[in-house]
């Protein structure tokens, strides 16, 4: 552990804090919660908004689910049903995948990793946060006020013309969550370029800090293009300013051209954030340091940039010129190669590694399992002759679900188990915790497996009756049951990690015995994050696997 | 409930020219999937087990870069992409070029029906009837949302946009009945919108544009759109040669390069005759004033269909004066006297007829072959 030259900071005043206080005893009013400018309490602060999104997402996804189990429906009307996946998809991409891993995990340990004392603009990242409760405010609004059924891609000329439900409403919060993504991502970009500590050179970054690298330019570049694309939307329904429409002279496949571009590199804001938080667990559950470490953080900004150049493949079978597809194509069967780097190096991480499985590292190789699943899809649809088939189809529905749920949900269930010790202060039932990670990973592959098979059947995705192709009811059945143990599995970490504030055992400063910067102050930090300055002098993840094997054997001998 | 709860199908009928080739790419990338994912999970159990802190593995000189390794890592996939890729882009290519001599069925999709009309004019709604190894160019519009016509059986899809004309095709090979889907959301009844693909041998399938075409006056698409054409007056201005100055001509316009006054080219396909009508302006060719008046308001999509399917039937130098042979032999001879009316549906101007009304937004849900199936199940 000698990551760091610690040096009393002297003048602890300067700070306003006394030196025995942390984050979350420094201010206990309400007022000392909203108007915070911390970085850890408004990473709090956006655990439990994105915890109760996650739950709103979730229920509606249950509705979906059970609805499902009938092919002729037996709970709710088609309207009702559209508006319920509707309210699934957008709640569960815009308010909580989006968000979760970066501006929870993210804005807690970004400038703990890199040894800052805050943010590098601690009010924008507090306006980001009030950002995003607008537009979970609209969201909900507009659903609970009548619901929304345009499906969360909002595909023209549907939304803009035909659909009667809360469209613009719910544009907006989508348009307003979008500012609070570029203002998060400015301010990680900025804080890992300017507020490095001595010493903590580009090379020694964790490969958690790379990834949201990588994510802050995606949602730098990526959200501002969306947001005036759905804005054009709220305009062509309200003002009738001719744009998608083709009875207003506009072009309907404009606004998928417009909303993929966005909304494919989306897709890695929100896994790659999870990757990061994969890379520091598989390395410090295995006591090694991670393999590959360079090309894994190149890997990241190669997945930034070639995911902007993929979009047209969601747009195969959309009339977009077939020469179009042919490149679209080929850059998408280029952007599976970064992935498949990241996972084998992951892999061989474990090689003459110490590993051990604790609860972080179950979720983290659950996580491995399931992206693995996700990624090796994603070339049935990258491969257009069987996309034509395939697309928009369950398969596709459960391909992203590997890689969103099974890859983003679960790094930053991983992640919370963790960085919780280091974030409350508290150990949680760490048994308890393995067998859910247990779980989840079954409840996971039995909902959505199936939905493989069904879609390479042709059950189209959003469909609410399927009474006239009963072969594929033995499939949702299935993916039902899989959901409730699923459901099961997000439920049981809330009880004891909620448990584990009141009446947790407290965590020492580093109960994981993990190498990096933020081990080293106390659990939880203070609110200037170190009291010492720090001084950087050693390499990143310095384990060393084989003096610590040496040593297990000697103890091992020693009770023999 | 028919199914078998231990022999429930895991795959969809083949039934098309593309259905095997797809399945064959398609379980060439299962066997790769396998492959890598079972490879790949297997060594993260094996070393997480085996690297177990405190086993006695041995942890001797232990790795943390390793470029020829990596090298292998990049390469290996990227190979096996690329071959998948050209394999696949060959399949597309196939799949998105319709043979000439394909035999072109019209359809237009709207809220929440498919109407489809054989080239001789007979239509039907939500339901497709197809002869057997015969190539079928499908050529669709929307009339109000984007919505996707989908036949798994023959592996094939496309989308349906407003405002163009898309294509695909198929030559079917199993004589069946399979699912027709619409697979893009539409609003409130998407996934009532669909019905059955009918695949037929080649004489029930003359038979049945026989027995059940339905047609009131016997008239082809071509022919529907000729009447439209005289009745509407288009040959005032598009007469027999460029020689009156008020439109060009619209003899053997099909498949031409058309310039506009601006020096623009364009290929006079299916979408530029339907925006010339619709919005005339846009494309003026070049030699012209703006006179037409737009007929953005007065027409369905099925009739400017049968108007393109007219001008389109000029490339033979017979328009604008003749009528057109049917393209299939002998039903034009039944009934020539087009007394014979009963359950007219055919595409015609300003039809009045219930199912060929256009489903506005607000309107009454349109019920389609599948709601009414529902209805026979309970």
């Amino acid at each position: 552990m000698s990551t760091t030259v610690k040096t009393e900071v002297g003048g602890m005043e300067h700070f306003h804090t006394k030196p025995e206080l942390n984050y979350l005893t420094n201010g206990h009013s309400i007022r000392s919660w909203l108007l915070t400018e911390d970085h850890k309490r408004i990473a709090m602060l956006y655990l439990i908004s994105v915890s109760f999104f996650f739950l709103i997402g979730g229920l509606a996804a249950a509705g979906v689910r059970y609805e499902l189990m009938s092919p002729a429906g037996n709970m709710m009307e088609s309207e009702t049903y559209n508006k319920l996946f509707t309210a699934h998809g957008a709640v569960m991409v815009f308010l909580f995948l989006l968000v979760a891993v970066p501006a929870v995990l993210g804005n807690f340990l970004i400038p703990l990793m890199i040894g800052a004392r805050d943010l590098a603009f601690p009010r924008l990242n507090l306006l980001s946060w009030y950002l995003y409760m607008a537009a979970g405010t609209c969201i909900m609004l507009a659903t609970l006020g009548g619901g929304v059924d345009t499906g969360w891609t909002f595909y023209t000329p549907y939304s803009s013309m035909y659909s009667n439900s809360n469209v613009s409403l719910t544009l907006l919060g989508v348009f307003l969550g979008g500012f609070s993504s570029i203002t998060t991502g400015m301010n990680f970009i900025v804080t890992i370029h300017k507020m490095r500590a001595p010493g903590m050179t580009w090379f020694r970054l964790p490969l958690f800090i790379w990834g949201h690298y990588a994510t802050g330019v995606i949602m730098l570049l990526g959200t501002p293009v969306v947001a005036i694309t759905l804005l054009c939307v709220i305009f062509e329904r309200t003002f009738q300013l001719p744009i998608y429409s083709p009875e207003l002279g506009g072009d309907p496949v404009l606004f998928q051209h417009m909303f993929w571009f966005y909304s494919h590199p989306a897709v890695y804001i929100m896994i790659l954030p999870a990757f990061g938080v994969i890379s520091e667990i598989m390395t410090a559950f295995s006591r090694k340091r991670v393999f590959g470490y360079h090309m894994i953080a190149f890997s990241s900004l190669a997945i930034a940039f070639l995911g902007f150049l993929v979009w047209g493949h969601h747009m195969f079978v959309s009339s977009q010129s077939m020469y179009q597809s042919v490149i679209f194509s080929l850059l998408t069967f280029l952007l599976a190669v970064p992935s498949a780097i990241k996972v084998w190096n992951w892999t061989a991480t474990m090689y003459k590694g110490n590993v051990v499985l604790a609860s972080p590292m179950i979720y983290g190789i659950g996580f491995q399992g399931l992206f693995l699943v996700g990624g090796l899809t994603g070339p049935f649809l990258a491969s257009y002759g069987n996309d034509i088939h395939l697309t928009a189809t369950y398969f596709v529905v459960a391909h992203f679900h590997y890689v969103m749920v099974g890859g983003s949900i679960m790094g930053f269930l991983a992640g919370i188990h963790f960085w919780w010790p280091k974030m409350t202060g508290r150990l949680y039932n760490e048994s308890v915790a393995k067998w859910n990670g247990l779980l989840v990973f079954v409840g996971f592959n039995l909902t959505f497996f199936p939905q493989f098979i069904v879609g390479w059947m042709g059950m189209p995705r959003r469909y609410h009756y399927y009474y006239f192709a009963p072969e594929f009811q033995p499939y949702h059945i299935m993916s039902t049951l899989g959901a409730s143990f699923l459901g099961i599995g997000f439920v049981i970490p809330v009880i004891y990690m909620v448990h584990s504030l009141f009446k947790g055992e407290r965590a020492t400063d580093n109960p994981w015995n993990a190498h990096g910067l933020e081990w080293n102050t106390s659990s939880p930090p203070p609110t200037e994050n170190f009291r010492y300055k720090v001084i950087v002098t050693d390499d990143v993840y310095d384990y060393d696997p084989v003096a610590e094997h040496e040593n297990d054997m000697q103890l091992a001998g020693g009770k023999a | 409930m028919n199914w078998n709860l231990f022999n429930y199908p895991m795959n969809p009928p083949s039934a098309s020219n593309f259905a095997a080739e797809h399945d064959a790419l398609f379980y060439a990338i299962v066997g790769q999937a396998l492959f890598f994912g079972l490879l790949t999970f297997a060594l993260i159990i094996i070393f997480a087990f085996k690297y177990k802190k405190g086993s006695k593995a041995d942890r001797s000189s232990p790795v943390y870069e390793n470029a020829r390794m990596e090298f292998w890592w990049v390469l290996v996939p990227t190979i096996l992409g690329l071959a998948t890729f050209f394999w696949s882009t060959k399949l597309f290519v196939d799949m998105r070029t319709p043979p000439k001599d394909a035999k072109e069925i019209f359809v237009v999709g709207k809220q929440w029906m498919w109407h489809v009309q054989h080239p001789n004019g007979v239509r039907e709604n939500n339901t497709l009837h197809v002869p057997v190894d015969t190539d079928i160019k499908i050529t669709m519009i929307s009339q109000d949302v984007i919505h996707a016509f989908y036949i798994p059986a023959f592996r094939v899809q496309f989308m349906t946009v407003p405002g163009r004309y898309t294509q695909m095709w198929f030559r079917p090979t199993q004589v069946g009945k399979y699912h027709l889907f619409c697979n893009m959301y539409c609003g409130t009844q998407h996934s009532e919108m669909g019905g059955s693909v009918i695949v037929m041998s080649k004489r029930d399938y003359a038979d049945w544009l026989m027995q059940h075409g339905q047609v009131r006056e016997n008239l082809t698409a071509a022919q529907t759109g000729e009447k439209m054409f005289n009745k509407i007056g288009c040959g005032n201005c598009h007469g027999a040669q460029d020689l009156i100055p008020r439109g060009p001509t619209l003899r053997g316009l099909f498949g031409t390069t058309r310039e506009t006054g601006d020096g623009r080219k364009w290929i006079a396909d299916e979408s530029y005759i339907r925006e010339s009508i619709m919005r005339p302006t846009e494309k003026v060719t070049k030699g012209y004033g703006v006179t037409m008046p737009s007929y953005d308001k007065t027409f369905s999509e099925e009739d400017i269909m049968n108007l393109v399917a007219y001008i389109k039937s000029g490339a033979n130098q017979s328009l604008p004066t003749s009528s057109i042979a049917a393209s299939i032999p002998g039903i034009q001879a039944r009934d020539a006297s087009g007394k014979a009316g009963l359950n007219s549906n055919a595409m015609q101007f300003n039809s009045d007829t219930a199912d060929a009304t256009p489903t506005r937004r607000g309107n009454a849900p349109a019920v389609g072959a599948m709601a009414s199936e529902k209805g026979d199940q309970q």
